[in-house]
């Protein structure tokens, strides 16, 4: 038997007092991705079939070089979001969320590290 | 993790069948969800054939089962015209107020079960401390520092309007418990019919209290489980919209901010 009123249980432990920067991030960056993955898929159409030192050309232009990097930071920004919504969404034990949620952004930054080096290295060589 | 599938001693089983009298008219057979706390047990699901020759209403079929079937069936039920909420439970798939949602609607069996994802007290009676505890958190109620005026607080018709859409919630809890997120985190988040009654407030234009209702609520798990879904609008027997409500709430914060 808990003796606590359901008014307790109901209010926890306050108001987290954020979250609209998370919400709006993901809109703003979905907002954002819409011109850029259009801008990539008919990019990616053009180089169907370039050569590897072709591509490094393409790559290395200022414009492409730039706009990559943008997709590259704004998608993993926004994956980053997903993520925590999804973990909170679905996971309960607070260490078990905690633990998941600091990976998932491990493993996110890491993967925008190297992606980033990758486009970087293409280009500047 | 969340839970996907029921818990053991929550799984339903087959339950007994009443056959309709003889010379009935009309019959429609109602698979009603049954857990007496006092047997334990599992729950099960109870077949029951009614002479719907009088029974417009789901509602009607349930009071004429207790009357003259099984009187140990167990429901709310109160106004019985849609305005007070107690009957809200799941019928046919959906939640709704049984004593307006007509038999005529559901073709085939009528499977009726309590509102999902709460506590069960008794079979179609659910638990909903919580829920109340909830509305009760956003402090549902006028809140002004100004001194009580010696008439009434006055209201442009513009402002008044502006409550349209929220008041005429009766707090039957349908909508909050057709929302998954209710469902897997109905602790923390609010929940749409809480979340719409705290829209009800901010809105009013003679409450004073617009910037702590906001920091109440501005929380990844009291208002940002939210994720559109829209059962709440698919479930709420007024017409009502709360996803709209929390849209609104969400731009508020953003408002303050910018």
């Amino acid at each position: 038997m808990r003796f606590r009123s359901p008014l307790r249980t109901a209010r926890g432990l306050g108001s987290a007092r954020h979250g609209v920067n998370a919400w709006w991030g993901q809109r703003a960056s979905a907002l954002a991705l819409v011109p850029l993955s259009i801008w990539l898929t008919a990019s990616l159409i053009s180089l169907a079939g370039a050569t590897h030192a072709h591509f490094s050309a393409w790559v290395g232009t200022p414009v492409n070089a730039v706009a990559m990097l943008l997709l590259l930071g704004v998608a993993f920004y926004h994956l980053k979001g997903g993520l925590d919504v999804v973990i909170e969404d679905y996971v309960h034990t607070e260490w078990r969320k905690r633990m998941t949620r600091t990976a998932s952004t491990f493993a996110v930054v890491a993967a925008a590290a190297a992606s980033g080096f990758a486009v970087l290295k293409l280009a500047l060589t | 993790m969340v839970q996907f599938t029921l818990p053991k001693n929550s799984k339903i089983g087959a339950g007994k069948t009443v056959p309709a009298p003889p010379g009935a008219k009309a019959v429609r057979t109602f698979r009603i969800y049954r857990w007496n706390p006092d047997e334990g047990g599992n729950p099960t699901l109870d077949a029951f054939e009614v002479d719907t020759t009088d029974c417009p209403m789901v509602l009607d079929a349930l009071i004429k089962i207790k009357n003259e079937t099984d009187a140990t069936l167990t429901f709310r039920r109160s106004c019985r015209e849609g305005m007070c909420g107690s009957c809200a439970m799941n019928v046919d798939g959906t939640n709704t107020l049984a004593c307006i949602k007509p038999i005529a609607d559901v073709s085939g069996e009528i499977r009726v079960y309590p509102l999902p994802h709460l506590p069960v007290i008794k079979d179609l009676v659910p638990d909903l401390t919580t829920f109340f505890a909830q509305y009760a958190s956003i402090q549902p109620w006028l809140q002004s520092e100004t001194a009580a005026p010696m008439r009434e607080r006055l209201q442009s018709p513009e402002d008044r309007a502006a409550l349209d859409g929220s008041w005429e919630c009766i707090l039957c809890a349908c909508c909050s418990t057709s929302c998954p997120s209710y469902w897997w985190n109905g602790d923390r988040f609010l929940g749409p019919a809480t979340l719409l009654q705290a829209h009800r407030w901010l809105t009013d234009s003679r409450d004073e209290h617009t910037g702590d209702r906001l920091d109440y609520l501005e929380d990844p798990h009291r208002l940002y489980r939210c994720h559109t879904i829209m059962n709440c609008v698919a479930a709420c027997p007024k017409g009502l919209n709360p996803a709209k409500a929390i849209a609104e709430i969400k731009k508020m914060l953003l408002e303050r901010q910018s």
